[in-house]
């Protein structure tokens, strides 16, 4: 396979910059500067990364609880991104969605979703308009283990399959609904085995390899752009935080931490990367500074944007009834 | 302006849908039986035939998905019309209704558009029992974001349903499952008619009785037997529930200083409540006596018909209550 290293090494740096962003909303949070609550990802930029970038960028992407990942890989600004975060004017969202609802459909990112399973539906139902349309799109679906036990996943995995929708269902499995391990949730080993229950195809992979994420929604891509409906993936993967703010993490082991932290695909991504030649230790230290500087530029972005305008709250703009 | 027929409440619906379905390649039906059954009530009948399965798509049951798989569509360019079959399975569907489709223009901005129509057939009068014969508008007009319509009459329901779908913001419209198969006249040819706007379906000067849906009919009813007394009525059709029509409503009674207020739905909590409040806030100067709410009791509707038909308010009652009002009563 001839790899272009510099998409590469372009995906390496999203992934750095996701990782650096979530590691500065969890200090913001400590140091009391960003109030309510936050998911984050951290342990999980290999999904983020591989799928979107397996798409094109015309393809519409959904998102759940724990998006900011999502929307930086599929283009989102890391500033307007914070300033939601922030509650400020200028964020996504105007300070009326915070972390968990921010869109921008100019680049085909639907939603971050605050209900579990709350964005199958809506995937479903953008990959019928999309088939309806018939405008080749595909829609790429994020989802956390926890949600595949909610009635949506089967309703709409269902509905996709009998109407052969143009749709990925990536389930990002970090093994943990908030504090209950999938294993005490669910009997079945192998999350991929319930598309059988569907008449799909489903394909478990290792969600910490940026390669086996990218090869998998390609082909799931493909499927779905040539009319044969939809896939169910299931990557598994580790959520290297808590839950969210305040999560002390007292239902697993710091052992088995440890063994994810091994498993951690940056430097996994970064060791192959060097092993095709196409990055030094030195160009990795400036990717890393680069993306630490872009993300403090969005905090100072951020801070000094002016709040959201209470005038908004009945303006009748916004939610007219 | 238009010469009128008599069609039933059933067709006049799917005159809109049809000419919606004719006038614009994006909007679709989604919903269960709506195909070759035509749905529980027969109102989608034929539109399968005439506009095909991209068009009429029948779903599994499956209420809350397919409720956002209309939601998805919305937001992506198309306008779908999504049938519950009974409005008491809308519970199946609140997640999407009241948590997303309610929340995306708010939150997203002017990006996010969901020119969704949820169609539901609601109220008793069928003798379906407690899970088949709720009125549950309140529970929506309770959700900001949402719009509300319930139409009283044929010609309403044509107008009101094909502005409805062609309005960018989630609208739930609600049918009275016991006019399905009511005559009534309505318009040749096209015409829509204006969300947010109540009518004035009988002018009068004494009372005001502020109704809708089914129950317009039983104060059509009751001022006619109230004219017989001398007394002049006015009936004051809301149509949409959210948002109010408080001008049309406020003006009626600033004129008659009496108002009733009558529906369906259980009473606690309900549309009644909202609109005596916001006449106590309008024209509390303009009262000559306390308001009078109507309303079926906060009980589950029972299936004995007779039973059933005890539970929702009649023109005999409204009849009563405006005499009450008028310090006329026993």
């Amino acid at each position: 396979m001839s790899e272009d290293l510099s998409q590469l090494i372009e995906c390496y740096r999203r992934m750095i910059l996701i990782r650096r962003f979530e590691e500065k909303v969890d200090e913001l949070f400590a140091a009391g500067e960003l109030r309510g609550t936050s998911h984050l990802s951290v342990g999980q930029e290999a999904c983020a990364v591989g799928a979107v970038v397996a798409l094109c960028p015309e393809d519409l992407v959904t998102s759940n609880h724990r998006g900011h990942g999502h929307f930086l890989a599929k283009g989102g600004d890391p500033k307007r991104i914070m300033a939601e975060l922030f509650g400020k004017e200028p964020g996504y969202s105007r300070g009326w969605g915070g972390t968990q609802h921010m869109a921008c459909f100019k680049i085909g990112f639907l939603g971050s979703n605050g209900i579990t399973g709350g964005g199958i539906p809506i995937a479903t139902g953008a990959a019928l308009s999309c088939k309806l349309h018939r405008n080749g799109r595909v829609v790429l679906c994020f989802l956390g283990e926890g949600a595949t036990n909610q009635g949506t996943f089967h309703e709409s995995l269902n509905m996709a399959a009998i109407w052969r929708l143009p749709v990925i269902y990536l389930c990002e499995n970090n093994l943990y609904a908030m504090s209950t391990r999938i294993t005490d949730a669910c009997l079945v080993e192998n999350l991929a085995d319930r598309a059988a229950a569907y008449g799909l195809p489903g394909q478990t992979i290792e969600g910490n390899d940026f390669f086996a994420v990218r090869e998998a929604v390609a082909t799931a891509a493909h499927r779905a752009r040539s009319g044969e409906g939809p896939t169910l993936l299931e990557a598994k993967t580790y959520r290297q935080l808590g839950h969210s703010r305040g999560d002390l993490r007292i239902y697993r082991s710091r052992d088995e931490e440890q063994t994810w932290k091994h498993r951690d695909p940056i430097p996994r991504l970064g060791q192959r990367l060097i092993e095709l030649g196409a990055l030094t230790d030195a160009q990795d230290a400036l990717i890393c500074e680069q993306a630490a500087r872009l993300v403090d530029d969005a905090v100072l972005f951020a801070r000094s944007a002016p709040l959201a305008p209470t005038e908004e709250l009945t303006s009748g703009k916004r939610c007219s009834p | 302006m238009f010469s009128m027929r008599e069609i039933y409440f059933s067709e006049a619906v799917r005159e809109a849908l049809a000419e919606e379905l004719e006038r614009d390649p994006t909007v679709f039906l989604l919903g269960e039986d709506i195909g070759i059954y035509g749905g529980a009530f027969g109102v989608t009948r034929g539109l399968l035939e005439r506009f095909g399965p991209e068009r009429v798509i029948n779903t599994p049951i499956s209420e809350n998905s397919f409720v956002g798989v209309g939601v998805g569509a919305a937001l992506t360019g198309s306008r779908p019309v999504v049938e519950i079959m009974f409005m008491d399975f809308i519970a199946l569907a609140t997640d999407q209704l009241v948590n997303h489709a309610a929340k995306f223009r708010a939150v997203y901005g002017e990006q996010a558009k969901v020119p969704l129509v949820i169609r539901t057939a609601a109220g008793g009068g069928r003798s379906y029992g407690p899970s088949h014969s709720q009125s549950l508008e309140a529970w929506f007009v309770h959700t900001p974001g949402l719009k509300v319509i319930a139409p009283g009459t044929a010609e309403d329901a044509k107008g009101l349903l094909k502005s409805a779908i062609r309005d960018d913001d989630p609208v739930i419209f609600i049918e009275p499952k016991a006019l399905y198969n009511q005559r009534m006249p309505v318009p040749e040819g096209e015409y829509t008619i204006p969300l947010g706007a109540a009518k004035i379906v009988q002018v009068g000067g004494d009372v005001s009785i502020i109704c809708y849906g089914r129950i317009v009919r039983e104060a059509q009813q009751a001022a006619s037997a109230l004219a017989g007394d001398g007394i002049s009525a006015e009936v004051v059709d809301l149509r949409t529930l959210n948002p109010l029509d408080i001008e049309t409503i406020v003006t009626s009674v600033q004129k008659t200083g009496h108002a009733i207020i009558a529906h369906e739905a259980c009473r606690t909590g309900g549309v009644g409540a909202e609109v005596a409040c916001r006449i106590m806030e309008h024209a509390f100067d303009y009262l000559d006596a306390a308001i009078q709410r109507l309303a079926a009791p906060d009980i589950p509707i029972p299936f004995s018909p007779e039973l059933e038909a005890a539970s929702f308010p009649s023109a005999a009652e409204i009849v009563e209550a405006a005499r009450r009002s008028l310090g006329k009563g026993e």
